[in-house]
């Protein structure tokens, strides 16, 4: 520092890091995007970090999942093992199972690195769900926002697939128990089922490509996927500008927050690192999907207590609830599994996809809406989420009914039964007591001086479809007379 | 070059002999030789006839069976039945299940004599479960065992209140008797199935799994994805959802105000 000259010290900052900006700019030319990204305004709440979680989870899923592709290789050939798990001494089982024997026991950091990447998918699910909960409930996803949410419901199912990918290419006994239910509901769908099986098995299960080709789509084709759709998911944000809660001179007309540099990226990135902090003490701590117990794959073996990561959950509990029903018509044959798996599954993210236009259907409600709902403030919405999370949670029990039932030594058919009226009669229960809950919240905050923003008229007569075409003749006639 | 023909030759000895008891007679074994019946009978009198008759014909009573026929029990399973508790059960309608053994060792060898003067059925079989294969053992306990008692052993439901235990407590005898005499909806394995060089290798791998090479951390119960599951909302979602509480709550920062587009 003595040694610069003055002339020179003052062309030169002292900060590395500015200096290094300053470079680049001169250079690239981005300091004004980044000023005014910089400068963005993020209304602060705790639900607004929900979403965050799930893209810090991606960000470990990336970083764990790298580390383990250099050491695992897909592939069905039979080998034997002779790693240092003598259990399996001179076993004989795929290549794709020895490898990730091999990678929990032989690699150094192997068992850590998959125990935190499976741990990070539970939580990588788990986090859209809740961010998608929050949506939902303070109606986030209307105009403008329907195309951000359907991008959401997008990646939710992306997740979703690639997680079930992920635990399937270790070939083991239970992930092979489950892409073998995979295989007949695929199988079971009308028309296209045996083409779409063989297309993605390569032949009768359990199909020579199948291991290869959930390697390809696991670690290439869905992560670029859902890396993309987060890109544009988190640009649309920007460019829509967060939505906020109502109050202390929040409006429509504008975002009332902290400034994103440097108050809210250091929230963000600390997030970052707890979301991280989190993981690797699960990965360390708890032991998470012990293949090696489990065995090397074998079609003709099963064990008891085979369940689905959680997120499955809910179609493998539909399938054990759903009564065996096999339909013969017109010279097809619709199998049992069609009705619990394939259409469930189709229903579920159809819905999902479809709520804005339908909630702006039934309300009439197409306005652009910047701020939020309190969920009491809208008790229809909220009860019908209220139920169909009941319904949801029932399903993904029903999938450990045989668990549940020696845990608590109840009977498996009786718990089973129980399950099969729970999940008829609790959503309607939940979405009852929701309303009144709602309406009771709504009364005291009446009462307390706050005036409730006004909420649209659900037009439930809209439910009577085959009145559709004389309400629209209706609607047309007095509009033409003025 | 001798020696290993040497050793298959030692090796044909236990089998051969193990064949020959087998086929020459399976009521006098060990444990009933033992025995001394006269103890026997007066504790079965006490405390078993009453379900299972004074000859060990059964007892019927309005129509229901309070106690199977003992007449082809024989010494495996009456050893089984009572170093795991199981009998004397409390009700005939409950379900048999592990409790601590209601007599002494000596009581149960004298109560194996007497049930075995009372028909024919397997010996307790022999199992030495250093001699076992574990790799082996692991692979016919996944095919025959694990459909009922799960990859781990703990157990898992079979249909109507039905449930295979957990296997964590279960003795080197005790899991060969349950092979050898499938008792409750469990199958027999035979020896033609299951040769008693493979009983050992399974036993082997079952007491293995009592203490498994657990790497990873806490196992969870090896109950599979259901605690995982579990543990990722409770643990997992709830905690950060704290944290983003924690995070996120902190609205006394310098707030700034931008119009939307
Ligand atoms: C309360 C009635 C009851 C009493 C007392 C009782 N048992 Fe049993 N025992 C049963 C029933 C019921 C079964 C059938 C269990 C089942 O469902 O597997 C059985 C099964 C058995 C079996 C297995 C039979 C087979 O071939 O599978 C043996 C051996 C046996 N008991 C021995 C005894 C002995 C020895 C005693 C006395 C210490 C005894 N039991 C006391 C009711 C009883
Ligand atoms: C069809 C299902 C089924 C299969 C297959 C099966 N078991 Fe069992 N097992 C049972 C049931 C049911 C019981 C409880 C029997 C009773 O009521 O006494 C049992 C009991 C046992 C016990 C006693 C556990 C204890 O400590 O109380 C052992 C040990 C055992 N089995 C070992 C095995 C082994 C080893 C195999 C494979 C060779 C096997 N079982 C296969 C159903 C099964």
């Amino acid at each position: 520092m003595t040694t610069t000259s003055p002339a020179r010290r003052q062309k030169r900052d002292k900060l590395l890091t500015r200096r290094a900006a300053r470079w680049l700019d001169a250079r690239l030319g981005g300091a004004k995007y980044a000023r005014t990204a910089l400068g963005k305004v993020f209304p602060d709440h705790w639900s607004f970090l929900l979403g965050e979680l799930a893209l810090y989870a991606f960000v470990v899923l990336l970083a764990t999942g790298v580390y383990l592709t250099f050491f695992f290789h897909p592939g069905n050939q039979i080998v034997t093992y002779h790693g240092s798990y003598a259990p399996l001494h001179g076993v004989q089982m795929s290549e794709a199972y020895r490898s990730a024997v091999e990678l929990s026991f032989d690699v150094r950091a192997g068992l850590v690195m998959r125990q935190i990447h499976h741990w990070a998918a539970l939580l990588f699910v788990a986090s859209i769900v809740v961010h998608l909960m929050r949506i939902f409930f303070t109606g986030a996803f209307r105009r403008p926002r329907e195309v951000n949410w359907m991008i959401g419901v997008l990646l939710l199912i992306l997740a979703i697939f690639n997680g079930f990918a992920g635990y399937s290419l270790l070939d083991d006994q239970l992930s092979g128990t489950g892409l073998r239910i995979a295989y007949s509901i695929t199988l079971s769908i009308p028309l296209a089922g045996t083409w779409l099986a063989s297309l993605l098995f390569g032949g009768e299960f359990p199909g020579p490509d199948i291991i290869d080709r959930l390697y390809v789509i696991h670690i290439l084709l869905l992560p670029a996927v859902i890396a993309l759709l987060i890109g544009i998911h988190l640009f649309l944000v920007v460019r829509h500008k967060h939505t906020q809660f109502g109050g202390m001179g929040r409006t429509e007309e504008n975002v009332v927050g902290e400034a994103v540099w440097p108050s809210f990226a250091f929230k963000s990135l600390g997030l970052m690192m707890l979301v991280a902090a989190v993981l690797a003490a699960l990965g360390g701590l708890a032991q998470i999907n012990p293949i090696w117990l489990y065995g090397p794959f074998d079609p003709a073996e099963v064990s008891s207590a085979s369940q689905p990561d959680w997120y499955m959950g809910w179609l493998d509990g539909s399938l054990r609830l759903f009564p065996p029903l096999e339909i013969r018509a017109f010279g097809f044959e619709v199998p049992a599994p069609f009705f619990p798996g394939a259409l469930l599954a189709g229903i579920t993210f159809g819905l999902l996809f479809a709520w804005p236009s339908l909630e702006a259907l039934f309300t009439g409600d197409r306005r652009v809406h910047h701020l939020l709902d309190r969920p009491r403030d809208r008790p229809v919405r909220t009860s019908l989420g209220v139920a169909t999370l009941s319904f949801y949670t029932v399903l993904t029990l029903a999938a450990s009914n045989d668990v549940i039932a020696t845990t608590f030594g109840l009977s498996v058919n009786a718990v089973l039964l129980t399950f099969r009226a729970l999940v008829i009669v609790l959503p309607p229960i939940a979405a009852l007591v929701t309303y009144r809950l709602c309406n009771e919240l709504q009364a005291r905050d009446i009462a307390g001086g706050y005036v409730p923003p006004d909420r649209p008229r659900v037009r439930w007569e809209l439910l009577r479809f085959w009145r559709w075409r004389a309400m629209r003749r209706a609607s047309r006639a007095p509009s033409t007379a003025g | 070059m001798i020696r290993p023909r040497l050793l298959r030759l030692v090796m044909l000895v236990p089998l051969v002999a193990a064949g020959l008891y087998l086929v020459t007679g399976t009521s006098t074994a060990r444990g009933a030789e033992h025995g001394d019946t006269g103890r026997g009978r007066e504790l079965y009198l006490t405390g078993c006839s009453s379900c299972h008759g004074i000859h060990g014909k059964g007892v019927e009573a309005n129509g229901e069976q309070r106690g199977p026929s003992l007449e082809h029990a024989g010494p495996a399973i009456t050893n089984y039945m009572l170093t795991t508790g199981r009998m004397p059960l409390a009700n005939s309608e409950d379900r048999p299940v592990r409790k601590d053994p209601a007599y002494d060792t000596e009581q149960i060898r004298d109560l194996i004599a007497y049930v075995s003067t009372l028909g024919e059925g397997p010996a307790i079989p022999d199992v030495d479960i250093t001699t076992g294969d574990l790799a082996a053992g692991g692979e016919l306990y996944r095919a025959n065992c694990q459909p009922c008692h799960s990859a781990s052993g703990a157990g898992g439901a079979l249909s109507y209140g039905r449930a295979a235990p957990q296997l964590s407590k279960a003795t080197p005898t005790q899991i060969g008797s349950a092979i050898r005499t499938g008792p409750g909806q469990m199958p027999v394995f035979g020896p033609d199935t299951l040769s008693s060089h493979e009983v050992d290798s399974i036993a082997r791998y079952v007491k293995y799994l009592e203490h498994p090479d657990d790497r990873g951390g806490v196992s969870l119960g090896r109950l599979g994805p259901i605690p995982e599951g579990f543990l990722i909302w409770v643990l997992g979602v709830g905690l950060l959802i704290v944290i983003c509480t924690w995070i996120g709550g902190r609205t006394r920062n310098r707030r700034e105000v931008e119009p939307q587009p």
